[in-house]
């Protein structure tokens, strides 16, 4: 049985992987493919989230930072891509002579881009993480000083509009590192990357999970001094996995930019970081698929429900949230060895049925 | 004999002014089943936080010569120094293969992590058997009754191989046949590590104890082999106070009631 489920949870992976990346770009109008996209690049954070917070107990409710690093570090390429050799269009809007500034000048590069998406977050959750959990700062603590660092963030991104854009966001990209974002071939290539990186990203986390490591981040989840007098540093456990965490959360952010086409800072701030952790709650925040489907859920009632009834939508996600976590603690995906184990079906179905229900009701 | 001994000297743990333990000296080894004994607030926790990081100390607390105090948790640990708590802390959620194999785990390079477990370290089998809990390889380590939970700790310190394993209280709890199982457990353990006990059931120390040093008031006020240790006056006036003769006979009588043998004294 132990040996079985994991083979199980990859099966699933792959039946996912198969769903997003061949049927829903044959099935799917350009905008919903669009749409899952998007969603595609939240669930990315959501696996980091459900690593952070699920296997490690730390309440991630900031990672609107990380997703911010990777969004406006590919937004700012793409604006320059844009632009030309000339300096970006808002910029010149508020003083014609405005140069380009100085922290924008690397991002020409694309290569530089891409190292940035991933070693921003790496260093920047590094030395906080250090911080923090050297220093043994976690509970409410933790989630307090992560969510407020998004609020700092955002708050900084609106205050500095001719430096970043401000409230109106980085938008109008035109290119994606060569490729004309018009083109409608050119868009589905970018949605099946955002979606292969999900599906890698689910990948890692299965690695992990069922690894020596996995097994010593959820012992020190639950019970951090009992590691520490078994001769491990609890704090360099968590570190490697809210680093993780944050590289994905930058990876969602660097493709959420060009596929919805725009970057603000309420993408980033502390009402869409709790939304990511809702949607992880949601679909139950320690096991593999619970996140990623979660916040897939979420990201579809948004823009369907969100979109037809905006000022229910938000009573429905509170309501939801109450609901998940009065009657189902572990989210959604602990029904299903319930379920299950009702049927007394053979082992078969789980990991395939985890991607298949809830995939429905995002694509519909 | 120092070489793989356990020797603390003068001991201090202060609380904000509060003296927990005021200048304890004590010393472990090899091949004996050593015991820490006191009433309630007489500091035997503290000194086994201290030794092993928890609380900050002055004085001395040397291991094969190396000194303890001042240094993190994680590194007393790696010098071999293992402890239980009073309530049995095991992770829950994991197996009890798990749980050991996380224990043996600081041996193994670092990448190894990454890595799915294939087999049974022979360690963790030899653990296991000591232990008695081969049955409950794959049993949860939330569902295992409490004994068995203080024993799969006893086996985390044996696969971890710490060289010194400080237990708190670890038969507390425990049916009289758990009891006897553990003292023996201890007595074989203690051959080839040092073995030092918290305790404050009587009956059990004086079953198992090789040495017992007695605290009060976070000093030592004797320090012997059972025999001596009771026969201290001092000690008989903490334990009784003035309630006198009649409770200094009763506990005296309780060893050859429970039929245990007298241990040789070392």
């Amino acid at each position: 049985m132990t040996k079985l489920k994991p083979r199980l949870s990859l099966i699933g992976i792959g039946v996912f992987a198969v769903l997003l990346l061949v049927v829903a770009p044959l099935v799917l109008t350009d905008h919903w493919l669009s749409n899952l996209g998007k969603y595609c690049c939240w669930a990315i954070a959501a696996v980091g989230i459900g690593l952070a917070w699920g296997r490690g107990g730390m309440l991630v409710m900031g990672q609107g930072v990380f997703f911010a690093l990777g969004a406006y570090s590919m937004a700012m390429h793409l604006t320059l891509e844009t632009a030309g050799a000339g300096v970006p269009g808002f910029m010149v809007l508020y003083d014609p002579l405005a140069p380009l500034p100085a922290f924008w000048e690397p991002f020409r590069s694309a290569a530089f881009t891409l190292l940035a998406i991933v070693l921003l977050p790496v260093i920047v959750a590094g030395l906080l993480g250090y911080a923090l959990f050297k220093r043994r700062v976690k509970g409410a603590y933790f989630a307090i000083l992560s969510q407020a660092l998004a609020v700092a963030l955002a708050t900084l991104i609106s205050s500095t509009i001719r430096e970043t854009g401000g409230d109106t966001g980085l938008s109008d990209f035109k290119y994606f590192f060569g490729f004309v974002l018009e083109d409608p071939a050119n868009r589905v290539m970018v949605y099946l990357i955002a979606a292969a990186l999900l599906v890698v990203c689910l990948l890692v986390v299965w690695q992990l999970y069922r690894s020596r490591f996995g097994e010593l981040l959820v012992a020190t989840r639950d019970a951090e001094e009992r590691v520490r007098f078994l001769g491990y540093d609890p704090a360099t456990v968590k570190l490697v996995a809210f680093v993780l965490a944050a590289l994905m959360a930058s990876i969602g952010g660097a493709m959420f930019v060009p596929i919805v086409g725009i970057i603000t800072p309420a993408e980033i701030g502390a009402a869409a970081s709790i939304l990511m952790i809702a949607g992880v709650a949601f679909g139950g925040r320690a096991s593999l698929f619970g996140p990623a489907l979660g916040a897939m859920a979420v990201g579809w009632g948004q823009s369907s429900l969100g979109s037809a009834w905006p000022e229910g939508w938000t009573y429905i996600v509170g309501l939801l949230f109450i609901v998940v976590i009065l009657f189902l603690p572990k989210g959604l995906s602990s029904l299903l060895p319930r379920f299950t184990a009702a049927r007394r079906s053979p082992g078969e179905q789980p990991a395939a049925g985890t991607a298949a229900p809830e995939l429905e009701a995002v694509q519909s | 004999m120092t070489d793989a001994s356990l020797v603390v000297t003068d001991l201090r743990v202060e609380f904000s002014g509060f003296v927990a333990v005021g200048g304890v000296s004590f010393d472990a080894h090899l091949g004996e089943v050593r015991f820490l004994i006191g009433p309630n607030g007489a500091g035997k926790t503290t000194c086994i936080d201290a030794i092993t990081g928890l609380s900050r100390a002055t004085g001395s607390a040397r291991l094969g010569g190396r000194e303890l105090l001042g240094r993190p948790v994680h590194k007393i640990v790696r010098f071999g120094v293992g402890r239980t708590f009073q309530t049995a802390s095991v992770f829950d959620e994991l197996s009890v293969l798990q749980n050991l194999d996380i224990a043996a785990g600081r041996h193994r390079p670092a990448a190894s992590l990454l890595r799915t477990r294939r087999g049974v370290d022979a360690s963790i089998e030899q653990a296991l058997e000591e232990t008695g809990l081969a049955g409950e390889l794959a049993t949860p380590a939330g569902i295992l009754s409490h004994g068995q939970k203080q024993w799969l700790e006893i086996a985390m310190l044996l696969v971890q191989d710490a060289r010194v394993l400080l237990l708190d209280e670890p038969v507390a709890g425990m049916s009289q046949d758990e009891r006897t199982a553990t003292g023996g457990l201890l007595q074989r353990v203690a051959a080839k590590r040092i073995v030092l006990v918290v305790e404050h059931d009587m009956d059990f120390m004086r079953r198992f104890a090789t040495r017992v040093t007695v605290l009060h008031q976070g000093k030592v006020l004797s320090d012997g082999t059972v025999a001596e240790v009771q026969a201290d006056p001092k000690v008989q006036e903490v334990y009784l106070g003035t309630a006198g003769a009649a409770t200094t006979a009763a506990m005296s009588v309780v060893p050859e009631a429970a039929g245990t043998p007298q241990r040789k004294e070392d």
